[in-house]
């Protein structure tokens, strides 16, 4: 039995109240304007001003609801879960595919991309693995791949390329001074440039991911668990975690991001996510950034560090592997607008706008982009956003991703911020939180 | 002498009786108060004997019986967030007693510009907590913050950090909290300080009362009253704190100032576990009302001495 939802009840006869008022109630504005939800952030500014070429073509205005990251998930999953109708498209994170699709949010896709033509084939299969399947791999699509992302890494080639630089960090490390293909180098490039004066200011090491309230830290420390190739489940049982998540190769990853975090990032970097390491990185305080790619195209055309600055793909350690970021666009079942919306997908799906798409700062997960002669030239990350897409690994996407995310989140900050107990008990608590989750679920 | 007629007895007036125009115009309260007070209280009530989660509409809600409760009061992050939470309300409030009590004394001896003074101190409670969380962040600055530059000069440290380092984050808390709130008890005390009267001074002075004798036999027995409400509207507020921790520091680092409110919030719209997190928020209520309660017998004891 549900319990009736009175929040709900109240809401809708306000909200019916509200629009049998409004002067926006006339049938004629049904159908003929979209609202698209995302995060506020550069590429959804390209979003928007590919947008208009959608309002040209099919008269339909579209309208956006871009809200901070670190608000995201609170908001968009409450507009879900109460069966809004803010947003006909949303642009939702990856692991919200399977609560998505489990719980009625989204609008199954199959059919309508068999009528209109559009092939899953024709997008980079981990676009389609991790921004559209649900259960995860089966041609079950629940969204369209919208926006390919990854972390990786910004650096300041211009430091990094000065001959005294050079030389002090060959005395120091008997090795060049260079983009670090391993967390070992990523660690002693930091450890060189931590505390270092340059141009007369003091800089630091790196800007890594500390953020406590959303998914900050578990997206930083899932860069390092996943290069010593730690898994979160026995392949063959995906809900064992004993002796995989738990491995002494994860209680490694674990124990060097804190070392990492100890020596050498900024003073007070305790709850950093993606804004906070842009500011770091921009205000010319540390040699590296830890960040998604989307972020990229804007730091190559900022005025102060466009020019100097590098990119590189997470280090391998044991294996080479990228944290995923980007999202797939999915209707809202809740929406009345479903044909626009549909229109939308039909229209974004198409080669010359996911062209545009990539153009304009967004990054396409489009073979036709991605295979284009020249793609790798078109801008100084193209190669790295291809090579660390070859090789993404996400989060759970379970339905009870929220929670288990939460406990992550919890478990990683105590230790490696708070500087509570060992990585081995920090390990051990989380799966303990991820097993009772799972019970609950009815999946152990 | 005819006896006179008696009277008959007047015919009732059309229209509402005194009950029933006393309920007009106390029925509209009583309805809002029943909507939205007690109904969300009776069914957080149910939902906290549910498997109920908010984000899974659909789902089959199932009888839990005390099951959240046990678990709850079972877990040690539960515990912990409650002694971050006692932490944070005893020294908050120590502080503000000690500070606000004390400035009131102050500004109680009338002195030119007190009414200036008492203007700005009192400025701070006039913000909103989220944006006095939100701008101590940038004070707390290990760089670029004025706390850290004030630090500085006493101790010579340049990388000083408050909220990020474990040990001292949760005296920020008490920090902002006793900057924001001592003006709150400042105001109350000094109510009560002007509201003794005169000539009980005199008296204990004429009885040959040194000046410490008549603060510990007339002062402060006769503003206590006034302290023990301030201290009660302080207490239940700060064991309700979620806006300013959550802004300054997000309960971190690590979790040495999840708050209680700050940990129910997580459970209840992060976790989406709403059946258990509504046993939390009946175990946080129960708390409260008894505490402000019995405290509530004291303070009337203490008045009527």
């Amino acid at each position: 039995m549900l319990p009736p939802n009175p929040i709900k009840i109240g809401a809708a006869a306000l909200g019916a109240a509200l629009i049998s008022l409004s002067p926006l109630a006339s049938s004629e504005a049904q159908g003929e304007e979209l609202t698209l939800c995302w995060a506020a952030w550069d590429p959804a500014n390209a979003l928007q001003e590919l947008g208009k070429d959608f309002t040209a073509q099919t008269g339909i205005e579209m309208n956006y609801e871009f809200v901070p990251w670190t608000n995201f998930a609170d908001r968009f999953l409450n507009e879900l879960n109460s069966r809004g109708q803010l947003c006909d498209l949303l642009i939702g994170d990856s692991q919200w595919l399977g609560l998505g699709a489990e719980f009625g949010h989204y609008v199954k896709l199959n059919e309508f991309f068999e009528e209109e033509g559009i092939r899953m084939e024709e997008f980079l299969p981990a676009g389609v693995y991790n921004y559209a399947t649900w259960p995860k791999g089966e041609p079950e699509y629940w969204a369209l791949p919208a926006m390919g992302d990854a972390v990786g890494y910004v650096y300041r080639k211009d430091w990094f390329e000065r001959p005294e630089l050079q030389a002090a960090f060959e005395r120091e490390f008997g090795s060049e001074l260079a983009v670090p293909e391993t967390w070992d180098e990523l660690l002693q490039v930091a450890k060189f440039f931590q505390g270092r004066k340059i141009d007369g200011r003091e800089r630091y090491g790196i800007a890594l991911y500390t953020e406590r309230g959303s998914e900050g830290i578990t997206m930083g420390i899932t860069n390092a668990l996943y290069s010593w190739g730690v898994e979160y489940a026995d392949p063959q049982n995906p809900y064992e975690m004993e002796g995989f998540f738990d491995s002494p190769e994860a209680v490694e990853a674990l124990e060097f991001y804190k070392e990492l975090y100890e020596c050498c990032t900024p003073p007070g970097h305790s709850d950093a996510y993606m804004v906070a390491n842009l500011d770091a990185y921009r205000s010319g305080q540390v040699a590296m950034q830890m960040n998604f790619f989307a972020f990229f195209p804007g730091i190559a055309k900022d005025e102060d560090v466009g020019d100097v600055s590098g990119f590189f793909v997470n280090p391998r350690q044991n294996v080479e592997a990228s944290v995923l970021g980007g999202q797939g666009i999915s209707v809202v079942s809740y929406s009345d607008n479903q044909e626009a919306a549909l229109e939308y997908i039909k229209w974004f799906a198409q080669p010359e706008i996911q062209q545009r798409w990539w153009d304009l700062g967004g990054y396409s997960v489009h073979n036709s982009v991605l295979e284009a002669e020249g793609f790798e030239e078109s801008t100084p990350f193209a190669g790295q956003f291809l090579e660390a897409m070859s090789n993404v690994r996400d989060f759970w996407q379970e339905p009870a991703y929220a929670e288990l995310l939460q406990a992550m989140q919890r478990r990683v900050h105590d230790y490696v911020v708070a500087d509570e107990g060992t990585a081995e008990e920090a390990l051990d608590k989380l799966i303990e939180d991820w097993n009772f989750t799972f019970e609950m679920e009815g999946k152990k | 002498m005819s006896t006179p007629k008696p009277q008959a007895p007047r015919p009732r007036r059309r229209g509402f009786s005194d009950r029933s125009l006393a309920w007009f115009f106390v029925g509209p309260s009583v309805l809002l108060l029943l909507a939205i007070n007690i109904f969300p209280l009776v069914w957080n009530i149910y939902l906290s004997f549910t498997n109920y989660a908010a984000n899974r509409p659909g789902t089959p809600v199932r009888g839990m019986g005390t099951r959240n409760y046990e678990r709850l009061l079972s877990q040690e992050d539960v515990w912990e967030s409650l002694q971050h939470t006692a932490h944070f309300v005893t020294w908050s409030i120590a502080l503000q007693v000690l500070l606000g009590f004390g400035l009131a004394w102050l500004l109680s001896r009338k002195f030119r510009g007190s009414g200036l003074w008492t203007t700005l101190i009192v400025l701070p409670m006039m913000l909103s907590p989220a944006v006095v969380g939100t701008f101590w962040t940038y004070l707390f600055q290990p760089q670029i913050g004025i706390f850290n530059a004030i630090v500085g000069l006493f101790t010579g440290t340049t990388e000083f950090s408050m909220i990020a380092n474990p040990n001292l984050a949760p005296w920020a808390i008490v920090l902002v909290d006793t900057w924001m709130w001592t003006p709150f008890i400042m105001l109350i005390c000094l109510a009560g300080l002007n509201s003794v009267p005169r000539d009980l001074y005199e008296a204990a002075e004429i009885d040959g009362a040194s000046s410490w004798r008549q603060f510990w036999t007339v002062t402060l027995p006769m503003v206590l009253p006034f302290l023990m409400l301030a201290v009660l509207f302080r207490g239940i507020e700060n064991f309700k704190m979620f806006d300013m921790v959550n802004e300054l520091t997000s309960g971190g680092p690590g979790s040495v100032t999840e708050l209680a409110n700050i940990y129910l919030k997580r459970e209840a719209f992060e976790k989406w576990r709403t059946g258990y997190a509504a046993a939390l928020a009946v175990i946080l209520f129960v708390t409260v009302f008894g505490f402000a309660n019995i405290y509530v017998k004291v303070w009337n004891a203490v008045k009527q001495r």
